[in-house]
């Protein structure tokens, strides 16, 4: 499946081998958390760019001390009803500093993408056959945000107060 | 009241559409129902047993004249004639098309309503007091914080797909006519040592089929630190709480599993990390929302209380409705007015559209335009000169709005029961109807005194039976209705949940279970004790034996 994000629709670099139970000897991966741990010495010594999947019920304080090691950092939506990777991806931007790709995997829909964007992923694994055309709709829903996060975008108290 | 700035107008009008694009999208096939569920709940509209119902935010319930009118206007327009009042404050109507929806939704944005987040397992409506800013024993108007959480939560993309519903009330007074103890969050306004006011915060109360009365875990919160606070909750509930059991969702069940202590301390760890974060509140920004909450421009009057006394004397039924409709207000001259929505003529919480339009102009004639919808779905005109008291009540008679049982039998939350509701056992709303016949005759009415008796038609406790003086609850046996009794609940500061007497009784049988339960307290009551003391006095014997003899 391509990849949306600020780009457009893009090419997925990445391969995705965690939920398999074989972690290929090359490549650029995303690797399962358990993966990540077994193998995590073998991984960082490896030249490619790597990233990490983690299900909804694994926390990202699990890997908070290995952010750096990753080029992807992917939050799976078991089911879009899962709210969970939502508290996640602001953990990962405004606690841990995460900088890199954030990405909502799984179950994800158009009518999600804008929290989701809210929140800090920046790129969507969407089943949607016009993902673009989708993403532009979302993103022009709504132009009000109240709450202040880490996603850039001026919160109404900022713009009362004139503080942006 | 508040108004809608610029920004706030732009999010609803947003919102309309975005829903309109969204049912569009439903209707042609192109999102399935189980895509649009999450999206319809989070816009206010239901599925119920026979049609959708649209559900509208009356945030804290309070309301100006124009927007009850324009409910009425819905009313007519989109549905049969009459909306119901929720035991949130709410407004719902229960026989909406979907394809109106989007309409209605844009006639609400001209008049500054909406319905987001009013269904779902998102932040909804924050309730309050029905006598915010005109209580004598408030210590701050607690609207302000209200408006301020309301705003936080709205489209909160946090907190949006949440393990289940989150309620949130909030009171300035100790006396707690809010029930912030039976919510998620109950917020409960204090002064400190210094003198200066902060929230008790509370947790983990709620109703349904495991209730739970909320437990304390900070004392007190400078109002400052108030959203970072919420967040902080909000955050640890949407990490731990349970996803695997929609009956063990709400929070209440995580701060009970986890344990109070522990569950502040996940707070407060949470919270340290967050609270001088961009949530910390401007004094600017609460002074600019406090500044629409200023008090109305009140005459200099002095108190009527020999006139009224005259009037009553003179008058048995405005003396029956002044004694249980009428309540003290903070400023000399004026008086708090109780319009109960629990006349025998109708279900409670039911008002037809021309009631509402009248209703509106009375609140422009008498009340500065403004209303209240209060938690046991009655409304209130919370500033009504006392030397007007008498011909307000003449022409709230005429409407059939001046039934004067406010806080007495027939005053009952009743949930919609099985005459609307999918998830409902048995009927409410037939049990109410033949209460209010039975206890009719005003006297033996204002003899038993203050007493709240609530029905819900399933234990998912819609009709707050837990905490009714009286609970009843509905259930399905072998195909039977049969309703079974708890006795003792409470919702206000001494919060408690009613304690179970035993079997249910039939359908034909519940009310004769109400007279013995009554006739019980008569009998055996001290001078001055309304129900709930005696029971907390003499405890569930007594009643026991009355109701199923000895064994």
């Amino acid at each position: 499946m391509a990849i949306l994000n600020a780009g457009g629709l893009a090419e997925d670099l990445f391969n995705d081998v965690s939920i398999g139970n074989e972690l290929p000897s090359e490549g650029t991966l995303i690797v399962s958390l358990d993966q990540w741990r077994e193998h995590r010495d073998e991984l960082i010594s490896r030249t490619e760019p790597i990233g990490v999947c983690l299900k909804s019920d694994e926390k990202p304080d699990e890997i908070a001390a290995d952010l750096e090691y990753f080029a992807v950092i992917a939050l799976e939506f078991p089911t879009f009803r899962d709210g969970r990777p939502y508290s996640y991806a602001r953990l990962l931007r405004e606690r841990y500093g995460y900088t890199g790709e954030l990405r909502a995997v799984g179950d994800v829909l158009l009518e999600q993408l804008h929290f989701m964007h809210r929140v800090g992923f920046d790129a969507f694994s969407i089943a949607d056959d016009d993902a673009v055309r989708a993403w532009e709709i979302a993103a022009a829903d709504v132009s009000v945000w109240y709450q202040p996060t880490s996603d850039g975008r001026a919160s109404v108290m900022e713009l009362r107060h004139g503080r942006r | 009241m508040y108004r809608y700035d610029e920004f706030d107008t732009r999010l609803v009008q947003e919102r309309v559409e975005q829903f309109r694009r969204q049912t569009g999208r439903r209707l042609n096939g192109e999102m399935n129902e189980d895509q649009f569920l999450p999206l319809r709940l989070m816009n206010g509209v239901y599925l119920q047993l026979h049609a959708y119902m649209l559900r509208i935010n009356v945030p804290y319930g309070a309301m100006r004249s124009r927007q009850i009118r324009q409910l009425a206007h819905i009313a007519r327009t989109y549905d049969k004639g009459y909306g119901h009042f929720t035991t949130r404050q709410n407004m719902q109507f229960n026989w909406i098309q979907l394809k109106d929806v989007a309409n209605a939704q844009a006639d609400l944005a001209e008049v500054e309503m909406h319905c987001i987040q009013s269904s779902g397992n998102c932040i909804r409506n924050t309730t309050s007091d029905q006598y915010a800013g005109v209580a004598k024993d408030e210590i701050e108007d607690p609207r302000v914080y209200c408006e301020i959480i309301r705003q936080w939560s709205t489209l909160h993309p946090e907190f949006s797909y949440l393990p289940r519903k989150f309620k949130i009330a909030v009171t300035g007074s100790p006396n707690d006519r809010a029930a912030v103890a039976l919510h998620d969050i109950g917020l409960r306004m204090h002064l400190n040592k210094n003198g200066e006011p902060g929230f008790e915060v509370l947790v983990g109360g709620g109703q349904g089929r495991t209730p739970f009365v909320a437990k304390t875990i900070r004392d007190w919160l400078p109002p400052e630190h108030l959203l970072s606070y919420l967040e902080a909750i909000l955050r640890v509930y949407n990490l731990d709480g349970r996803r695997d059991n929609k009956w063990k969702a709400r929070i209440k069940i995580l701060v009970h599993q986890t344990g109070t202590k522990e569950f502040r301390r996940l707070v407060d760890t949470e919270w340290d990390k967050i609270r001088d974060s961009a949530l910390k509140l401007p004094q600017a920004e609460i002074d600019r929302i406090n500044a629409y909450f200023a008090p109305p421009d009140y005459e200099s009057l002095d108190d009527a209380g020999e006139t009224i006394a005259a009037w009553r004397a003179d008058n048995a039924n405005f003396d029956a409705w002044v004694r249980a409709n009428v309540a003290e207000h903070k400023i000399p001259g004026y008086s708090i007015v109780n319009i109960s929505l629990k006349s025998a003529n109708q279900p409670p919480g039911d008002m037809t559209a021309a009631q509402m339009d009248a209703f509106a102009d009375l609140a422009d004639e008498y009340s500065f335009g403004e209303l209240r919808v209060n938690h046991r779905q009655n409304l209130v005109l919370a500033d009504v000169e006392q030397l007007r008291l008498r011909e307000l009540w003449e022409k709230l008679r005429a409407l059939d709005l001046a039934t004067p049982n406010i806080g007495r039998v027939s005053d009952m939350i009743v949930c919609p029961g099985l005459d609307y509701c999918s998830l409902a056992n048995a009927r409410s709303i037939p049990i109410a109807e033949e209460i209010n016949k039975r206890f009719s005759d005003m006297d033996r009415v204002h003899d038993i005194g203050e007493l709240t008796i609530n029905i819900s038609g399933c234990m998912n406790a819609c009709g707050h039976h837990h905490v009714g003086h009286i609970g009843i609850l509905g259930v399905d046996k072998r195909g039977k209705e049969f309703y079974q009794f708890t006795l003792g609940g409470s919702s206000d500061q001494t919060a408690s949940l009613g304690d179970r007497t035993g079997p249910g009784f039939p359908a034909d049988k519940a009310v004769d279970a109400v007279e013995t339960i009554l006739n019980t307290y008569i009998e055996i009551r001290n001078d001055g004790e309304c129900f709930l003391d005696t029971y907390r006095r003499a405890g569930l014997a007594p009643f026991k034996e009355a109701l199923y003899g000895n064994p």
